[in-house]
Formats: structure tokens, C-alpha cells, sequence
């Protein structure tokens, strides 16, 4: 197992700002003017009913839905500007994990290291991590949601970024691999990386910012 | 920017390979829909040389269209597709790149077979290599146009059937330069021309294809 697990060789985030960000999905104002300011380091924790809009703001935040007002800059550039650059810079883990049913584990995960340029060495450490590593030669449509879900996180080690927006993310973890995953953030945050984690609750994140969507 | 384009390459080209029938339905279509042929008009040599080429012309676009789906449902359904889009390569190239491979396991098969429809339909010996250069040259635009219908219509229940309807009008110049390049060679009056058009049609939907169908899956995305 490579020494290198813990480190995360990343180019730490800079200051994340949301400036009265809005955003609109079918004629409804979803969630209207959000202020925040993350410096490296910090994660926020969105709080929220089903359906309060907390997904959309993670896809909002990855550039995949246009704010319909608002500005969000990283290091003082409106990111909006340059999504290409931006998104390079970012995770987006959401309700589905990415994963090829028909391929195996680790051809699910070398192919998302691939995608996402991330470094094929890194990856000898991202099975261990999640407890994947005697699932590896499995297809991926055998796995349960708990370990589709563990497969899924493999690429926050795998391709090291540092943004991470986490859309529920412990979804079908057991405990054990709860305690994986907030070691996990805590060890991005302290690398100078930022995280954006929606959830219900079942993730601890040591000292958050947080934001309450209401319902 | 070239490490994402190579592991997708890897990827789809493996996904094929792990699902055969779907990779070869495109072409088993094409061999038994033509096979009906003969059954059905008679297998009188006369009328299979007459319709020969463009029957064959036709059931190519419509193996391509049976396969269009897979292209970007799959990826959609299973969040694949946010993933390409947060790929450090322009999406224009991603989208090229798995049309590529799509071709590869699709239309590139039904060049293959073309020799032995050929035969099916009693086409002259000049159609042996005729038939398989124009459909060379066809299939990839058949495929460019057609990833424009299906990133339009990815995720939209009832998709195919309307791939179906929005991409087979566009299908047509294809079709006839497509038909007129084999006609020309079998008939003796020299199909180049038609060549050359195939050839600048494959050209022009590789260069702006990839624009639509990029601008098609982001809006999927919202």
C-alpha cells in the first residue's frame, strides 16, 4: 500500500464566495440570494426539506444549471466565466455513483481516474480506502448500494481536487464506512481543500458553516 | 487534455466488447432484414441487382438508428454523464471521441458484412468494392448526425421512436449520394463525384457535429 494515502497532493482551494446566488427550475425560485464565504479549509453543511432545492445548488455550484441571480467567485473569479477551468477544479458526488454495471470495480475506477485526470498510482490507494480492494474484480451491477456508494467515493482519492460537493453523500454507508468518509473530509479540509456536503444529518462535519434552505 | 479522451475510448470500447448483442444487433438486423428481401419480392436476379444497392442503403441507416440510443442513454442513466462533463477536455472532443467508438462497434460492422449483402442481392462484381468504400464513407456521418438526435432527446421517455423521426429527414442527402455512388460505379457511369460528396458530408458533420450534440447534452444536464 502506497505511503502516500494520507497526502493530499492538491492545489488547495481558494476563498469560495456566493454573492445573492439564485437559482430557478421550473418557473419557481428555488432559493433566493444565498450569501457565504468559505476560505480554504472550510466545509458547509446544507440543511433543508426534501425538495428545499439542495441538490440544485450543488448542481448549481458545478455549473450545470445557471444561477438565475447571483455571483460565485473562487479566489475572486466569477467562475461562471470560465466553467472549463472551473469545473477541472471540482467533485460532484450525487445520487448516482457513475458506475458501468458490466465492468468490474477496479475497471469501473481506473476509467474515472482516466476521465477525470487523475493519477492511475493514486488509485492503488483508493480501494483501501472504502474497503474496496477484495471487491475489485467484481462487476460493478453486483455490488449493493452501500458498496456502489463506496466504489463512487473511491474517486474523491483517486483524482485529488479541491473542491468537493457532496450531494448526501453517506447514502447507504454503514458506519464503519460513515467514519471512512468524515475522516476523509476532515483530511481535505486540513489539506486546504473545500467542501460543500448536503445531508440529513448522518455525516458529522467538525465545525461547518451552515445553510438553511427552510422547506 | 488527451489522458480523459484515451480512458473513455478505453472504457466504451470495453463496454462493447462486455455487450455483444447490443454491439451486434445493429448488424444482425442488417443481415436478417435483408435476407427478407429475396423472400419478399421474389429472388429473381433482375429486381435484386435493380434494388440491390439502395435497400442496402436504407437498412444501414436504420441499423445505424437502432443502435443511436446507447449512445448517451446509459451514461445519463447512470450519472456517467456528469462525470464526462467534469473531464478536463472540452466536451466537443468527448462527444467526438464516443461517437468514434460508436462507430467503431456500429457502422464499421456493417462494412464489414456490406460484401456478403452484396452477394445476397446479386450486385455486380464492381460492388464488392463499391458498396463497402460508400458505406466507409456514410456511416460516420450517419452516426454524427444521429448523436445530434439522440443528445436531444436523452432522458425523454419514448426517445428512440423520436430520434427516429427528427434524424431520418436528415439522413436523405447521405442516402442519395450515398445510393448514387454505388449506382454510378455498378452502372458504368463512375460514381467519383458522389465520392468525393460522401467524403465532404462525413467531413462537415465531423467538424460542427460535435457542437450540437455538446450543446444538446448540457442542456440534458439541467
Amino acid at each position: 500500500m502506497p505511503a502516500a494515502v494520507g497526502d493530499q497532493a492538491i492545489v488547495p482551494a481558494a476563498v469560495l464566495e456566493a454573492d445573492g446566488l439564485a437559482c430557478r427550475r421550473g418557473g419557481r425560485l428555488l432559493i433566493a440570494a444565498v450569501d457565504w464565504r468559505l476560505a480554504p479549509g472550510d466545509a458547509l453543511l446544507l440543511h433543508g426539506a426534501n425538495g428545499s432545492g439542495k441538490s440544485s445548488l450543488l448542481r448549481l455550484l458545478a455549473g450545470f444549471l445557471r444561477p438565475a441571480a447571483g455571483r460565485l467567485r473562487h479566489g475572486g473569479n466569477d467562475v461562471f466565466a470560465d466553467l472549463p477551468e472551473w469545473r477541472g477544479l471540482l467533485h460532484l458526488i450525487g445520487y448516482q455513483d457513475g458506475l458501468k454495471p458490466s465492468l468490474t470495480v477496479a475497471e469501473n475506477l481506473a476509467a474515472v481516474t482516466g476521465l477525470l485526470g487523475g493519477s492511475t498510482a493514486r488509485l492503488g490507494a483508493a480501494p483501501h480506502r472504502f474497503a474496496l480492494a477484495e471487491l475489485a474484480d467484481t462487476p460493478a451491477r453486483f455490488l449493493s448500494s452501500g458498496q456502489r456508494r463506496r466504489a463512487g467515493l473511491a474517486r474523491l482519492v483517486a483524482a485529488p481536487r479541491p473542491i468537493w460537493l457532496l450531494d448526501e453523500p453517506a447514502t447507504g454507508l454503514d458506519a464503519q464506512n460513515r467514519r471512512r468518509l468524515e475522516a476523509l473530509i476532515d483530511e481535505h479540509r486540513r489539506a486546504g481543500g473545500i467542501a460543500v456536503v448536503a445531508s440529513h444529518g448522518d455525516v458529522q462535519v467538525k465545525s461547518p458553516h451552515m445553510l438553511d434552505l427552510g422547506h | 487534455m488527451w489522458q480523459p479522451l484515451a480512458a473513455l475510448a478505453r472504457r466504451d470500447l470495453r463496454l462493447a466488447l462486455r455487450s455483444p448483442t447490443e454491439t451486434f444487433m445493429g448488424v444482425i438486423f442488417f443481415l436478417v432484414a435483408l435476407s427478407l428481401f429475396p423472400l419478399g419480392v421474389g429472388a429473381s436476379p433482375d429486381i435484386l441487382t435493380r434494388i440491390g444497392a439502395g435497400v442496402i442503403w436504407v437498412l444501414a441507416l436504420l441499423a445505424v438508428l437502432l443502435t443511436l440510443d446507447r449512445l448517451f442513454q446509459a451514461d445519463l442513466d447512470d450519472g456517467s454523464l456528469d462525470l464526462l462533463r467534469l473531464a478536463p477536455a472540452p466536451l466537443e472532443f468527448i462527444v467526438l471521441v464516443k461517437c468514434a467508438v460508436h462507430w467503431l462497434t456500429s457502422g464499421l460492422l456493417l462494412v464489414v458484412a456490406s460484401p456478403l449483402l452484396a452477394l445476397l442481392m446479386a450486385l455486380p462484381a464492381d460492388a464488392y468494392w463499391a458498396l463497402p468504400l460508400a458505406l466507409l464513407l456514410g456511416t460516420p456521418t450517419l452516426t454524427l448526425i444521429g448523436a445530434i438526435g439522440a443528445g436531444l432527446l436523452v432522458g425523454s421517455r419514448r426517445g428512440s421512436v423520436l430520434t427516429a423521426l427528427i434524424v431520418l429527414p436528415l439522413y436523405i442527402p447521405v442516402l442519395i449520394f450515398g445510393m448514387s455512388a454505388v449506382d454510378g460505379v455498378l452502372l458504368g457511369l463512375g460514381g467519383r463525384t458522389a465520392f468525393l460528396i460522401l467524403g465532404a458530408m462525413l467531413l462537415a458533420a465531423a467538424s460542427l457535429a460535435p457542437f450540437a450534440i455538446a450543446a444538446a447534452l448540457r442542456l440534458a444536464g439541467e
